[in-house]
């Protein structure tokens, strides 16, 4: 009984988002004289199509990883906004590495992997180690921090040797051999693979809830997120949360490449997917730094990507989508405002009750 | 108008909440140009009283009369035009604006674009030679002190035209010096003709201030008397108040021994502008003693509590049971046994957002029952979180409840309760029954005693002089952060120790 009103109340926020939003959007769509439905049906259509299934679950897993790397600075109220620089470096050496490397699978995996993991960690420690020694902002040094990493990585790619010409005018890492990439597996109907790293995704995301909710580690940190005055005075020592909580971080979004890297372009050219890392903002908004929540904000945001390329086809610009995706960040923010405010006089309201009836019965 | 109409009448008032009758058949009526007291403990809904007399709820029954005329009051703003005010326990005054500055704020007197500050000098001064509510009106309000800023509230309140004045627990932050100050107030303006209405648990204050006492329990008023034709007791009217005797926080034999569990030592805590806010302070707690605190808040009381849990840097030597622990930090103090209430439980001592049952983690997050290893222990502190409810009295439907659906009484509880568990050897209790009941008050004090008799030493910090007398082995007095006198509990009394803290006396 309690769970089920638990689960019910923890869907109520994200269904009454998706309404908001498509209202949202059609009022617009409208106002461009567009028919709603055929817009709608034309984005569940292609969208529900197995080849599209695939493609979404594929960027879902990209969405997801940046989503969560994002969520675990949230928890403790540390802005990672850096998630895209970090990536994107952590990926570059990754491919750098992994392209070097002629090794069997179950090893040149790990390593590119972890290579991945700490180059990016590094760099989003760049950022904690400024919070911690001299207060900086993280939010402005991750920002910053984006732009070195882009400037970094067209450094090396096209002046040094890390870069070769793999193409006609293409510069980019060397391929990875096919022993370090990873295998995924065919959606049932297509001929799209689907990314074997949707299962690192999975065990990263049981991860994060373990080490939220059942480690110590966990405890100390969504104690520094609820009231870090309170975490200081049970002996949380702040700038070593801080520290850690930013290179775990970073960490995660080292991972945020290899989807991609390890499962289709086998190499790092200045063409790579750009961007992932704002995505996972939104989506850990949408998902309340939740991990269910952000699978399910993950793919709904795939959905949408893909789907709206149909869009062009119906004569509507597949910019709604980004409209829509916009609102529904908003919508998700005020519809758990709203549902949280609910929350706490519903459980005001059980304690009264409890305690009248208590009385009474005493 | 009505001229032996009672300047405020309430009949049959009742307000329910769900789940909850706060006030039930409400009667009271109220003199013009009287003190009126309202009396009752915690939760026996003073507060929603208060609330519906300055229109911030409205009844669900009943009728209001404001000197004669039946009245609904919808907002604040109505009650300020009918000449309703409100001067609220907490002070809601800018820092960094003058006197002046915010008793004109939301009031301003206008020419045309530009503030009219001369007029409303001239009006506020001729209110405060006729009401003698003197303050210094160029001076920024961070310069003043308590007093001072409680008299800032009333001209506020009495600049906007109020003849009725609400005061919630105007006493709670003031010494018996300052407390003597705004009776003789009180007193003026109601000889100006002003009504007051004085909310407060204080019987002995309200014996020697009002005109007529109205005492409330459970919701309901449940007796009305004029102390000046029938005499009463604080003693009769605390039994009107709780239905039985009054408890006392005094303790009995001592249980002070030889071993010294926290040695303090030349202590000093500087801010971040370079001020000693803990200045070269020494003290030793024994175990099984009680060392209170007296002070008036903001003398360094919070400070000497971060010190000793390594919050703040400091300078001096802290010796915790013969060790020194001036390096260690925060997590390893707290795991070797220094247990905390803090005086902002909301800030220091809770997540709110967070079930009861993580709540009794805080703090004690890396030892039993809360964790094995590196892991959290659900199930365990979930059961010790069950014990404690049980035990300390903790009014709730169950343990997974989040912290800020409780009522301050009961997170109270809940803290002293988490505190006390896991065998502490120092307990350091800032403000221990703060906001608590009378019957809590009463099984904290218990508690406290039975503890410090097995041999806990705690420091007591309390702004209830009653409390620092009753229950400390000695007491030191903070002044702006040094330690001024120490001062015996048995002989010592609540208006010695005023004086000291304000530093009228050395």
């Amino acid at each position: 009984m309690n769970y089920l009103r638990r689960a019910g109340s923890s869907l109520v926020a994200p269904l009454l988002a998706l309404v908001l939003a498509m209202a949202v959007t059609s009022i617009i769509l409208v106002a461009f004289g567009s028919d709603v439905g055929t817009v709608f049906q034309q984005m569940w259509f292609y969208g529900s199509q197995a080849s599209s299934i695939a493609l979404i679950l594929n960027l879902a897993t990209t969405y997801y990883l940046s989503a969560i790397a994002v969520a675990i600075g949230f928890k403790m109220n540390l802005f990672n906004i850096g998630v895209n620089g970090q990536y994107l470096l952590g990926g570059m050496a990754a491919a750098a590495v992994a392209g070097h490397l002629s090794l069997p699978g179950y090893l040149a995996i790990p390593i590119t992997m972890l290579v991945a993991i700490v180059v990016a960690a590094l760099w989003a420690g760049i950022a904690g180690w400024l919070k911690v020694s001299r207060g900086v902002s993280e939010v402005i040094s991750t920002i910053m921090l984006n732009f070195i990493a882009l400037g970094i990585i067209s450094y090396t790619i096209i002046r040094t040797n890390i870069g070769e010409e793999i193409a006609v005018n293409v510069r980019g890492t060397r391929k990875i051999p096919t022993s370090g990439q990873m295998p995924g597996f065919t959606f049932p109907n297509s001929d799209t693979q689907v990314y074997g790293f949707i299962f690192i995704a999975l065990f990263v995301g049981i991860g994060y809830w373990f080490i939220l909710n059942r480690t110590r580690f966990g405890y100390d940190l969504r104690a520094s997120g609820m009231s870090p005055s309170a975490a200081v005075a049970s002996g949380v020592d702040s700038k070593k949360m801080i520290a850690i909580t930013m290179l775990i971080s970073g960490g995660i979004a080292g991972l945020v490449a290899l989807p991609d890297l390890l499962g289709s372009s086998h190499t790092y050219t200045l063409n790579f997917p750009n961007g992932y890392g704002f995505t996972g903002i939104a989506i850990a908004l949408i998902g309340r730094n939740n991990p269910l929540g952000i699978a399910f904000g993950a793919l709904l945001w795939a959905f949408l990507d893909v789907s709206s390329q149909q869009l062009d086809l119906v004569g509507v610009p597949q910019e709604i989508v980004t409209i829509l995706q916009g609102v529904t960040v908003l919508a998700v923010v005020i519809a758990y405002e709203i549902v949280r405010r609910n929350k706490v006089k519903a459980q005001q309201r059980d304690v009264g009750l409890a305690l009248a009836t208590q009385e009474a019965g005493a | 108008m009505n001229e032996t109409a009672a300047a405020l009448a309430l009949t049959g008032i009742w307000k329910r909440f769900p789940g909850v009758i706060a006030n039930s058949d409400v009667n009271l009526s109220v003199d013009a140009g009287s003190i009126h007291a309202v009396v009752g403990e915690n939760g026996a809904g003073k507060s929603t009283l208060m609330k519906i007399l300055y229109g911030m709820q409205k009844p669900d029954e009943g009728t209001i009369q404001v000197s004669g005329v039946p009245t609904q009051l919808n907002s604040p703003s109505e009650a300020i035009e009918l000449g309703i005010g409100m001067v609220h326990q907490h002070f809601m005054l800018a820092e960094n604006f003058t006197v002046l500055e915010n008793i004109i704020l939301g009031n301003e007197p206008k020419h045309g674009m530009s503030l009219d500050l001369s007029t409303a000098r001239a009006r506020l001064s001729e209110l405060a030679t006729k009401y003698s509510l003197q303050v210094p009106f160029d001076e920024y309000v961070s310069e003043l002190g308590v007093g001072d800023r409680q008299r800032i509230e009333i001209l506020k309140v009495l600049f906007r035209g109020a003849r009725i004045l609400i005061l919630d627990e105007p006493t709670a932050v003031l010494v018996p010096q300052e407390v003597d100050e705004l009776f003789s107030a009180l007193r003026d303006l109601k000889s100006e003709g002003i009504t007051i209405i004085f909310i407060s648990h204080k019987l002995d204050e309200v014996l020697a201030i009002a005109d007529q006492i109205t005492v409330m329990r459970a919701g309901t008023t449940v007796a009305s008397v004029n102390p000046k034709q029938t005499p009463v007791t604080a003693g009769e009217l605390a039994e009107l108040m709780v239905g039985s005797e009054l408890p006392t926080p005094e303790t009995s034999e001592n249980t002070v021994t030889e071993k010294v569990v926290l040695r303090v030592t030349d202590l000093t805590v500087t801010n971040r502008d370079g001020k000693h806010v803990v200045d070269d302070v020494s003290f030793t707690i024994h175990s099984g003693e009680i060392l209170g605190i007296a002070g008036i808040e903001g003398n360094g009381q919070a400070e000497i509590v971060d010190a000793i849990l390594g919050i703040v840097p400091t300078t001096g030597a802290i010796e915790f049971l013969e060790t020194d622990v001036a390096s260690w930090p925060t997590r390893k103090r707290r795991e070797n046994g220094i247990a905390v209430i803090p005086e902002d439980r909301t800030r220091q001592g809770l997540l709110l957002e967070a079930p009861l049952w993580e709540n009794r983690m805080l703090g004690h997050q890396t030892s039993a029952p809360n964790a094995r290893g590196f892991l959290l222990d659900p199930a365990g502190a979930k059961r010790d979180t069950a014990r404690i409810v049980k035990e300390f009295d903790v009014r709730t439907p169950n343990i997974e409840v989040h912290a800020s659906a409780l009522s301050g009484g009961n997170q109270q509880k809940l803290i002293v309760g988490r505190e006390m568990s896991g065998n502490p050897k120092l307990l350091i209790a800032s403000h221990p029954t703060r906001g608590v009941d009378v019957g809590a008050q009463a099984a904290i004090w218990d508690h406290l005693r039975t503890a410090r008799a097995a041999g806990l030493a705690v420091l007591l910090i309390s702004a209830d002089l009653d409390e620092l007398i009753g229950l400390s082995d000695s007491i030191a007095v903070l002044l702006r952060g040094k330690i001024v006198t120490t001062v015996d509990p048995h002989t010592v009394t609540p208006a010695v120790l005023g004086s000291a803290m304000t530093g009228a006396s050395a």
